[in-house]
Parts: structure tokens; C-alpha cells; sequence
């Protein structure tokens, strides 16, 4: 079938950047997404012109390097899927599909399709963690979980951290992605010690990194390739009002020594 | 040059105990004056560099990666081994030391396995209190698995998502330590060079892929962790950007390079569907828990897999293998699949693939329990097939999967070059010819969390280390090796892209250095490889410059050292005449077609020291001993 | 852990060394939106009585007038309830400039393409049905209250200053293009309680799976409700069954 595209290029991260239209007129309905890509990379290296920069690795749907905003939908048109995983044989012939680097300030474009998330790794170092030292855990059995709050953290850690539901969010608000960690972390026992000071410096960091607001709207959940639920949103706002109200004023001294 | 494998001495139960014992420490306060530079951020980098950053290390940690989580150990599905015995099944340390050692076809250190068996037991502590959702029983305990190649349930498993949740545990700890300061990151940077300052290991030299600087980095140690080269085959389960450049330059450098022939072919992948295929995708090995393997009796039997009844179906693992049926260890399952189809009764377009059947698990569980079990697997194999699992079999076919060799490394991990250490896939240690399923991670976190910060400290304890900055001549020698590199590949501006190189080296390796191995086919390929490699230099068409994003110049560097590396691997398959693990050689087979290993030859892991180019490398040899698991043909009928 | 912890800051202590817990709190996307959340309660809880109130014009003049002086005889109750209005229509405005602002920041560029996938149009039309409400807010009080926006106000108790609602909504419906803009106000007040009177809920940090559904079947019901009751008013009073 024939695809046509419209991409948006840019140069670097100064640059200013437009959308270029290409035609893809061999496409196979058993390819994937980003196999189209190839083949357009591959015919504009032939012709000489620069290859789309796009950015992946595993292309299963689990690494998640890859996001792009399909004809306005964070990693196109299948609930559920990364677009490493979406196949051409959900698209028909004579498709026009627009495609869009993640738009965010947090997320600057460096290039093409890529984007700058490393503000996603600062979230994570301010308290997305268990404070372990090797060598320090009890038997893996010492502390029994319930089933069920082993399942629904596993429903939160799932997440990828790919992006999307910033992409996806009217207002660019990274609260689902800090909210999984935040939720995975603090359904444990394990997670208990550190749980409203890891709420306080995660949505700290996350409002440093200049994401926008929640807004209750749904459409990171709606996109998010693991289908992580907005219930974890509100969980991060409990911890974090908890954090900020029942702290004792000494709190401060942390764990010197 | 000899290689000293180092193997403490002592009962082998208590080998790692006197190892450490004897080993010098590092005075707490000593520990920030040494920095530690960590190449990759899997499972084995990760869990290091955060490790070394807590021990109180100076860790300046490098990734290829936009971020530290997105490392290949992520995409592990089923599981990880360790000898806890939850169950009460009869597991133990030995039990999963003495399953190692066979399913690796005796070709790995005893000493190296016993230790890893050993480690097995603290990790799952350490990521249970990591937070990682391991899948848990009702009654809130840990849940199990059994996994290919063992007879009992000792597999840790969070979902099909278990690599993932192990490497955002290790990730986690790692931002722990960014945080404290103690590491250092650096995202986006490939390691193009390995800096050997007086004999030792000192540095590496980077490219910062956003601006395409590059960059010197010195310290006192370095630690690669930069996973497998399983795609030199072109396709394979591993990620796209998953490369071999850093060992193959720091192979360049000094380090040998052991057994690069045992490569992993996984048995349960997606079928290739066309010749744009850009990857293969693993089906977890726990599907052959429920699933049953079949193709028709019939050659060319054309029917729907329904239309073919009972009878004329043929069960082939479970004919041929009566007490592990489905659950024979990769190399075996793989190896039979391709026979069936050899015979002409796969199926699927193309006639490769062979049928993964849940109907009588469905039938027997329901489909609900098959779904808790498998339920993220099913739909991603729908994804890609566009077929539903739950109402037609799977099609599968054999990919390679993982590398069992690697750089080679002593007791110690250390490699050849003192200074340089290597974990995880990217060293040849522990899993001999064949690695179990769920043993990798195992593998990767032992190295990481509990061998390495130990070896790491003796070795800083005991060296006297000149001082060395960027502008130390060797520094400034492999800056300049790498910018002539760069400049050589952009100067040349063929007709070819990098990409069509890549598919012709693949195809070449998985016809002749795949699953089936003979020696004129390999010699043959050697020849088709320096033929490639030629035409490489003088037609490839690498666009834009150095000094932008260029995905193709990062592509280009890759490739150009994976037409080495897939050289020097049919080299070592061409040298060990016998068949072992997932080394087939067709001349050395049994009767009944199984690997014929020659320990009388070949008891050995064979190390290429690198003689400079176009000279052919030298194969050192450490000759393997075992005391404890004694070589017999395995035999899993 | 003597060793690892003598390596490293006390990690953890970021966020309660920092100033004030309070500063923060509000500083943060989170705090905002519980402001939001508190004040839109209020509001909720007002829009509600003030509906149920107005539809006793229904009742008759008497009824109706007779509301209105009760309410102006407690002036605690009136002007107790004007503050702690005011106060959450200012807060709600104040966090919600703040929150767009951010909001808009957080997205510099926007895209070419944008097709929403599951969400209301009540969830993504808040930012501007909310400064449009205000608006009418302003004009409803100069119009109803203060009597200042109403071309003919009159009072039941003019040497007390207190109006007659009956008179002045017959009369100030009688237009036609006033009706309209009220009712035009209505409907984007039924879009913004149709998401804020659930939305609060998960803002405060309460959703669960057994009883977030029923708050937004509620939620959703209760915009309706004040769609159609607080329409009925200037619908009545153009087809002259109120005059």
C-alpha cells in the first residue's frame, strides 16, 4: 500500500523545524511502524538526502526509546502499543499520517523525532527508589506481600518511561509517569520508610523540570502503551498532601550516619 | 601469553570465601580517591556502578542510551534462577550449579558456576527489598517457576516483565547514587576506544552522540558491561542499537576474546515475515511450560493447524525427549525445530516455523489462568502476527538470542588487560556452551551487585598506579585512532548504505555459523566476510558529518566491527572441531543427531588474542577441569 | 550500613530542608490543584443551593421574595456565606491563572495535529469555560445583586436595600439576549462541574476503583441537573409561564 508522510525535521536543538512530506509507496501490511521508517531512511540515504532520526532499541515494545505523535495520537492510532510495536496492517492505503516528535518544554527536540527526557531520570533520582545497599536485604521471604498489592504495584512498574502521556497531555504534565513510580514503590512494604518524603522530592523535581499541571483529563492513560491508570495520580497526590502536612518539623535531619 | 584463570584454591563450596578473604580491602575513607569508570548500564553495569557508587567509589558510569533504564536486560521475559528451594522440590545450590554446568555442556569454569550458584540466593533478597514486584502467592510468599533444562522451580518471575522490573531496580540504585553524587552519568556516549596506559587499563574514549564530541575520559579502573554481540547475525532478539564495539575495540587493545563462537539460539521467536524484518521477537521460554511443540506428520501438509487431527500431528520434543519433552534446554529445542523444518514439515509462509500449542492447556486451565500466565506474551504475539494465540497456535521459529561468549576473564573478571574488567554478556564466563534460560540475569546481577565491587577493591588495593591525565600520550593516541576512524568512514561516500552490509554479513552468519555449522561452510564464509569487509571500506555510504546526531555514522562504527568480530567467530567455530552446547558442528554428532562434544580435544574455552590487522589472531587455550560435575553426554531423553 | 551511608549526603532530607513546607506545597502542581479542588468544592456545594433556591420562583412571587428577605434578615448567614464565596472564587481564579500559565509553558510548541482519544470535551475546554464563568460571575452580581448591570432593579424593602428577585429575574429575562447569555452560561457551567465535581475528588487524592465511578455518574448527573434547572428560569420567563 502507499503511505504518504508528513515528518517534522529539524535540524538540532536550535534549529527551526517544519514538516516534510515523503512518499512511501511499498508498504507491506506485516511491517511494523518503524520498519516503514527503515525503508524510508534507507531510500533517502540512496538518494543522498539526510535520514530521518528517530529514536529505538528493543522494538518490543519495552525499552522505550521509541515515541512518536501519529496524526496527534502519542504512539499512533493502537490502544496499548508502542509504535515499535504498531503493525502497517492497522492503516489502509492512501493514508496521510502526520508524525511528531513528544512536545513538551521538559522535553526539548534535539533532533527530527528525538527528544531530550533525561528529566525523567532527574524524577527518578530525587526518590523514585528503595535506599538498599547490597548486601543489606533479609530473605526474600522475611516480609510477606499481599497478593494483591504485589499485583497492583507490578500494574504501576510496569511503566516504560517512554513519554507518553507527557506527549499526550494537553498540558504536558508528567504526574502519571511520577505517579507509577511513586505508587509502585509505595504499595510495598519495602517502600514504606521512604514513602511521603519519595512523594515530596519526586513532584518537587517533577515541578523543577517545569511539566504542567494534571488536569484529571485521561489522555496519558488512554495512550500509555502499559495502560497505567490515572488511580495512581491520585495516590501520588494523597502521599504528597500527607508528606507536606504530617512531617514533623525536624524531620530534616535525615539519616546521618 | 598464558591466561591465569586464577580459580582460588580449596573445596569448591568454599572457593569464594577464601577468594575473598584473601583479598585486600579498601579503607572506606580510601575508597573516593579511585574512580571506576562503568561502560553500560544493564543489568551487570547498572547494578555495578551503583554498587561501586555505595561502597563510596568515584563512578563515572557511560551509556549509549538516552537514559541509564533503557539497557537490553529489560526486555528479559521469564525469569531468574536461584537455589532458594521455596518450593521444597529438592533444589540447592549444587542442584542449580550441577544444572549449569551440564546445560552448558562442560565448557565453563566449575569454580566460576558454584560461585554464581552460590550469589543466586542473596540477589533475590536484594531485589525483593529493591521493591521489584516479584509474582507472589496468596499466602504473600514468592512465587515460582520451572524454566528449560532443570526439573524443578526455581525461577523468580515478575509477569512476562521480569528482566525489566530487575533492571529498574539496578536503575533505581543507580539514580540513587546520581543523586548522592558518588556516580557520575553520562547518557548518549559510545565507548569507541579503550585507553591502556603502561599495560593497564586507564580510560576510554567517547563520542557524545547528541554533538558528536569526543571525549577522554581517565580513571584508575574500567569496568565493561556492555551486554552481547548477537547482532552480528543481523537479525536477532536483541536491540537495535545492542553492539559489540566496546569489546571489540578493547579486543583491539589486548583483551582476549573468549569462545566467540557459542552463540544462543532461542527456540520460541516470531517467524521472520519479510525481508524488511528489522528485528526478531522473543516469545518467553516459560511458554513451553503450557505449550506444546508440534508440526504435522506429513511433508508439506498444507492444512489449518485445526484441520489436523491428533494423530497426524507429530509432538517431536516430547517423542524424542520423554522426561524433559518440551522442556529440553535451548540448543536441543532449537536444533530439532530446524531439523522438522529441514524435512520440510514446518509450517507458516515459508515453511519455517513450527506450531507452540496451548489448546490443551486451554482446554485443561481455561483460558483465564492461561491468560494470568502468559497474558502480555499472547498479545504481543498478536501484535505482530495479527493471529490470536488463544484460538490458533503460535508460529515459532529458532533466533539467535544470546552470546555465551564474550572477553575473556579470570575468577576475578578480570580480562587480560589488569585494569580492565569485564560482566555480564559481554564477558564468556559462566554459562560454558549453552546458558540455561533464566540465567542470564541471574549472571548479569551476581556480577554486578556481588563479584565485582569485591575483585574491584583487591585490585585497586594492590596496584600502584602512575599518575595519567588526557593529554598522557597514549590518551591522545587512541583521540587521534578514533577521529581518523570517524574521518575515514565519512570521506568515503559509496553507493551502499550501512544497513545493506549488515543484512549480507547476517545472512552469511546464520547460514553458515548458525545453528548448524560444517567447515566448508564456514571456511567459506571467512572467505564471503573478507570479501565484505573489502567492498565496506570502499562503498559505504554514510551521510553527514561527525559533529550532529548521525544515526547512520553510529550504525556505521558498529557494523564495521561486527564484519570482524562474525569473522573471528567462524574462525573459532572452524577451530573447535567437536559439537558442544550451542556449537554445532554437523561432522561431530551422535547416531541420534545430538551434539558429539570431544573433551579428549576440546576441554577448553579457547581466548583469540588480537595480533594486529590482517593478521591472523592468536588462540590461547584455558583448559577446563571438573572435579565435581563429572562430562558425560547429556542426555535429556 | 556505616560505610555507605559516611560515602553519601543524606538523601531524602531534599524537599523538608528547603523553606517552608507549606511554600512548597502550594508551589507545586499538586498544591494548586488541591486550591483548586477545595475552592471548586465550595463552589459545587454553592451552585447547588443557590439553584434549589432560585426555583422556588416557581412558587410564586410571594415564595420567592420571601426567600430573599430571610436571607437578608441573617446577615451572619449572608454575608458569612458571600466571604467564604468571594474567598474560594478568588483562590480558584488565583491558582487556576497560575495553573493555565504553567500549563501553557509546559508546552511551548504546539502540535500540527491533535486528535484527543478518550477525553471529555468538558476536561480539555476547562481552561477557558472557567475564565468565561467569571466573567459571568462579575455580570451576574452586578445584574441580580448590586442591581448596577439591571436596566429596571427594584427593591421589596428600598429603605433596607433589599431587592425583589422575583420582579427584577422576571424582568431581566424578559430580554431575550440577556436569557441567552445566561443559558450559554449555564451550558459551559454544566462542561465545567461535568468534570470538576469528579475531578476535585482525584485531585484530593481519593479514587478507587469501587467508588470513582459512582462519583462520576454523580458528578456527571449533578451538571445536568443544574443545566436544566437553572435554565428553566429564563426559559419560563421567555415563554411566559413566569412573569
Amino acid at each position: 500500500m502507499k503511505i504518504t508522510l508528513h515528518v517534522w525535521r529539524q535540524k538540532d536543538r536550535n534549529a527551526q523545524g517544519k514538516l516534510v512530506r515523503y512518499e512511501c509507496p511499498n508498504v507491506s501490511e506485516h511491517m511494523s511502524f518503524l520498519e516503514m521508517l527503515d525503508v524510508l531512511n534507507e531510500d533517502l540515504t540512496t538518494k543522498g538526502e539526510d535520514p530521518v532520526a528517530f529514536e529505538h532499541d528493543c522494538r518490543e515494545g519495552i525499552c522505550g526509546s521509541c515515541g512518536i505523535v501519529i496524526n496527534g495520537v502519542a504512539h499512533g492510532p493502537m490502544p496499548g502499543t508502542t509504535v515499535c510495536q504498531l503493525h502497517m496492517r492497522h492503516f489502509k492505503d492512501g493514508d496521510e499520517l502526520y508524525l511528531e516528535p513528544w512536545r513538551a518544554k521538559a522535553f526539548p527536540v534535539m533532533k527530527d523525532l528525538i527528544v531530550d527526557r533525561g528529566a525523567f531520570d532527574r524524577i527518578i533520582a530525587a526518590g523514585g527508589y528503595i535506599s538498599v545497599p547490597a548486601g543489606s536485604a533479609p530473605d526474600g521471604n522475611a516480609i510477606p506481600v499481599p497478593k494483591e498489592d504485589s499485583d497492583r504495584a507490578m500494574d504501576a512498574a510496569q511503566c516504560i518511561g517512554c513519554g507518553a502521556c507527557v506527549a499526550a497531555c494537553p498540558n504536558a504534565s508528567a504526574s502519571l509517569f511520577t505517579s507509577a513510580k511513586i505508587s509502585h514503590l509505595g504499595l510495598l512494604p519495602q517502600g514504606q520508610p521512604e514513602r511521603y518524603e519519595r512523594a515530596l522530592n519526586m513532584v518537587q523535581q517533577m515541578t523543577i523540570e517545569e511539566f504542567g499541571a494534571c488536569g484529571n483529563i485521561g489522555e496519558c492513560e488512554a495512550v500509555c502503551p502499559k495502560r497505567i491508570s490515572i488511580e495512581n495520580i491520585a495516590r501520588m497526590h494523597r502521599d504528597y498532601m500527607n508528606g507536606a502536612f504530617s512531617a514533623r518539623p525536624n524531620a530534616e535531619a535525615g539519616s546521618a550516619g | 601469553m598464558k591466561l591465569e584463570s586464577r580459580i582460588p584454591s580449596g573445596p569448591i563450596e568454599k572457593k569464594w570465601d577464601n577468594c575473598r578473604f584473601d583479598m585486600k580491602l579498601v579503607n572506606p575513607a580510601n575508597k573516593r580517591k579511585y574512580s571506576v569508570i562503568v561502560v553500560g548500564t544493564g543489568l551487570a553495569g547498572g547494578a555495578a556502578a551503583a554498587t561501586l557508587g555505595e561502597l563510596g567509589y568515584n563512578v563515572l558510569c557511560f551509556s549509549h542510551h538516552d537514559s541509564p533504564r533503557r539497557a537490553h536486560s529489560i526486555a528479559a521475559q521469564g525469569g531468574i534462577n536461584a537455589a532458594k528451594n521455596y518450593c521444597n522440590d529438592g533444589d540447592s545450590i549444587y542442584r542449580l550449579f550441577y544444572d549449569t554446568v551440564k546445560g552448558g555442556d562442560f565448557r565453563a569454569r566449575e569454580a566460576n558456576v558454584y560461585r554464581l550458584a552460590q550469589i543466586s540466593v542473596g540477589i533475590i533478597d536484594q531485589c525483593v527489598a529493591q521493591g521489584v514486584p516479584f509474582a507472589r502467592e496468596y499466602g504473600g510468599t514468592l512465587s515460582n517457576r520451572s524454566f528449560g533444562g532443570a526439573q524443578v522451580s526455581r525461577t523468580f518471575y515478575a509477569r512476562g516483565q521480569t528482566g525489566q522490573q530487575l533492571l529498574l531496580g539496578a536503575y533505581q540504585a543507580l539514580e540513587r547514587q546520581i543523586d548522592a553524587g558518588s556516580v557520575k552519568m553520562f547518557t548518549r556516549r559510545e565507548m569507541l576506544d579503550l585507553i591502556v596506559i603502561d599495560g593497564v587499563a586507564r580510560g576510554i574514549v567517547t563520542r557524545d552522540m547528541g554533538t558528536g564530541k569526543l571525549e577522554v575520559t581517565i580513571a584508575d579502573a574500567v569496568v565493561l558491561g556492555t551486554g552481547g554481540y548477537g547482532n552480528v547475525f543481523y537479525l536477532s532478539t536483541n536491540a537495535k542499537n545492542s553492539n559489540a564495539t566496546a569489546i571489540w575495540r578493547a579486543y583491539k587493545r589486548g583483551a582476549a576474546f573468549g569462545n566467540p563462537c557459542f552463540t544462543q539460539i532461542h527456540p520460541t521467536c516470531i517467524p521472520v515475515s519479510g525481508d524488511y524484518q528489522s528485528k526478531l521477537t522473543l516469545m518467553s521460554e516459560s511458554l513451553r511450560n503450557d505449550g506444546r511443540i508440534w508440526v504435522p506428520l506429513k511433508k508439506g501438509d498444507a492444512r489449518a493447524a485445526d484441520q489436523i487431527p491428533e494423530a497426524e500431528r507429530d509432538y517431536f520434543l516430547e517423542r524424542r525427549y520423554p522426561s524433559f519433552g518440551n522442556l529440553v534446554p535451548r540448543d536441543v529445542a532449537s536444533r530439532n525445530a530446524k531439523m522438522v523444518c529441514d524435512e520440510g514439515r514446518g509450517v507458516g509462509p515459508g515453511g519455517y516455523g513450527v506450531y507452540l500449542d496451548f489448546a490443551d492447556s486451554i482446554r485443561r486451565l481455561g483460558a483465564s489462568t492461561i491468560r494470568e500466565r502468559y497474558g502480555n506474551l499472547f498479545e504481543m504475539y498478536d501484535r505482530i502476527t495479527g493471529e490470536d494465540p488463544y484460538s490458533v497456535p503460535m508460529r515459532i521459529y529458532p533466533a539467535v538470542h544470546y552470546t555465551m561468549g564474550g572477553l575473556w576473564v579470570d575468577y576475578r573478571l578480570q580480562s587480560t588487560i589488569p585494569g580492565l574488567f569485564v560482566i555480564g554478556e559481554a564477558n564468556f564466563s559462566d554459562h560454558g556452551a549453552n546458558r540455561l534460560g533464566a540465567s542470564a540475569l541471574m549472571q548479569g546481577l551476581a556480577d554486578g551487585y556481588f563479584v565485582l565491587p569485591y575483585t574491584i577493591g583487591d585490585y585497586l588495593a594492590n596496584t600502584k598506579l602512575a599518575k595519567a591525565d588526557e593529554s598522557h600520550v597514549a590518551a591522545r593516541e587512541a583521540l587521534g585512532n578514533v577521529e581518523n576512524l570517524t574521518k575515514k568512514m565519512l570521506g568515503i561516500r559509496g553507493k551502499r548504505t550501512v544497513d545493506s552490509f549488515h543484512k549480507e554479513l547476517g545472512k552469511y552468519m546464520w547460514e553458515y555459523c548458525g545453528m548448524a555449522r560444517t567447515d566448508k561452510g564456514l571456511q567459506f564464509a571467512m572467505g564471503k566476510i573478507a570479501e565484505l569487509r573489502e567492498e565496506y571500506w570502499k562503498n559505504v555510504n554514510i551521510l553527514g558529518s561527525n559533529e550532529e546526531i548521525n544515526q547512520s555514522l553510529e550504525r556505521a562504527g558498529r557494523v564495521a566491527d561486527f564484519i570482524e568480530l562474525g569473522e573471528l567467530m567462524c574462525r573459532d567455530a572452524l577451530e573447535r572441531r567437536e559439537s558442544c552446547g550451542g556449537h554445532f558442528r554437523e561432522e561431530w554428532q551422535t547416531p541420534e543427531g545430538e551434539a558429539q562434544r570431544d573433551d579428549e580435544n576440546f576441554s577448553h574455552a579457547a581466548a583469540w588474542l588480537y595480533q594486529g590487522d590482517g593478521k591472523t589472531p592468536e588462540r590461547l587455550v584455558e583448559p577446563l577441569e571438573f572435579e565435581y560435575v563429572h562430562p558425560s553426554q547429556r542426555s535429556y531423553k | 550500613m556505616s560505610v555507605g551511608s559516611a560515602a553519601q549526603p543524606a538523601a531524602g532530607a531534599k524537599a523538608a530542608g528547603d523553606g517552608s513546607r507549606l511554600f512548597l506545597f502550594y508551589n507545586s502542581p499538586v498544591g494548586k490543584k488541591a486550591v483548586m479542588a477545595v475552592t471548586g468544592l465550595v463552589g459545587f456545594g454553592f451552585v447547588i443551593g443557590h439553584m434549589l433556591g432560585n426555583l422556588q420562583i416557581f412558587l410564586g412571587p410571594e415564595v420567592m421574595n420571601a426567600y430573599g428577605m430571610k436571607l437578608h434578615e441573617t446577615p451572619p448567614l449572608l454575608y458569612g456565606a458571600r466571604t467564604v464565596l468571594l474567598g474560594a472564587v478568588a483562590l480558584h481564579i488565583i491558582a487556576a491563572l497560575q495553573l493555565i500559565k504553567m500549563n501553557s509553558d509546559a508546552r511551548p510548541t504546539k502540535y500540527a495535529k491533535v486528535s484527543p482519544v478518550t477525553s471529555s470535551y468538558a476536561s480539555r475546554t476547562m481552561w477557558w469555560s472557567g475564565p468565561i464563568l467569571g466573567f459571568f460571575i462579575v455580570y451576574h452580581l452586578l445584574h441580580f445583586t448590586s442591581g448596577a448591570a439591571h436596566p429596571n432593579f427594584t427593591y421589596q424593602d428600598a429603605a433596607r436595600h433589599i431587592p425583589a428577585p422575583y420582579e427584577n429575574v422576571v424582568a431581566g429575562f424578559s430580554n431575550p439576549l440577556v436569557s441567552l447569555f445566561y443559558i450559554i452560561a449555564m451550558i459551559l457551567l454544566m462542561l465545567h462541574i461535568n468534570h470538576g465535581a469528579w475531578s476535585l475528588f482525584q485531585s484530593l487524592g481519593l479514587n478507587h476503583p469501587r467508588y470513582t465511578p459512582l462519583i462520576r455518574t454523580v458528578a456527571r448527573t449533578a451538571s445536568y441537573a443544574l443545566l436544566i434547572g437553572n435554565c428553566a428560569i429564563p426559559l419560563a420567563v421567555l415563554a411566559g409561564v413566569v412573569k
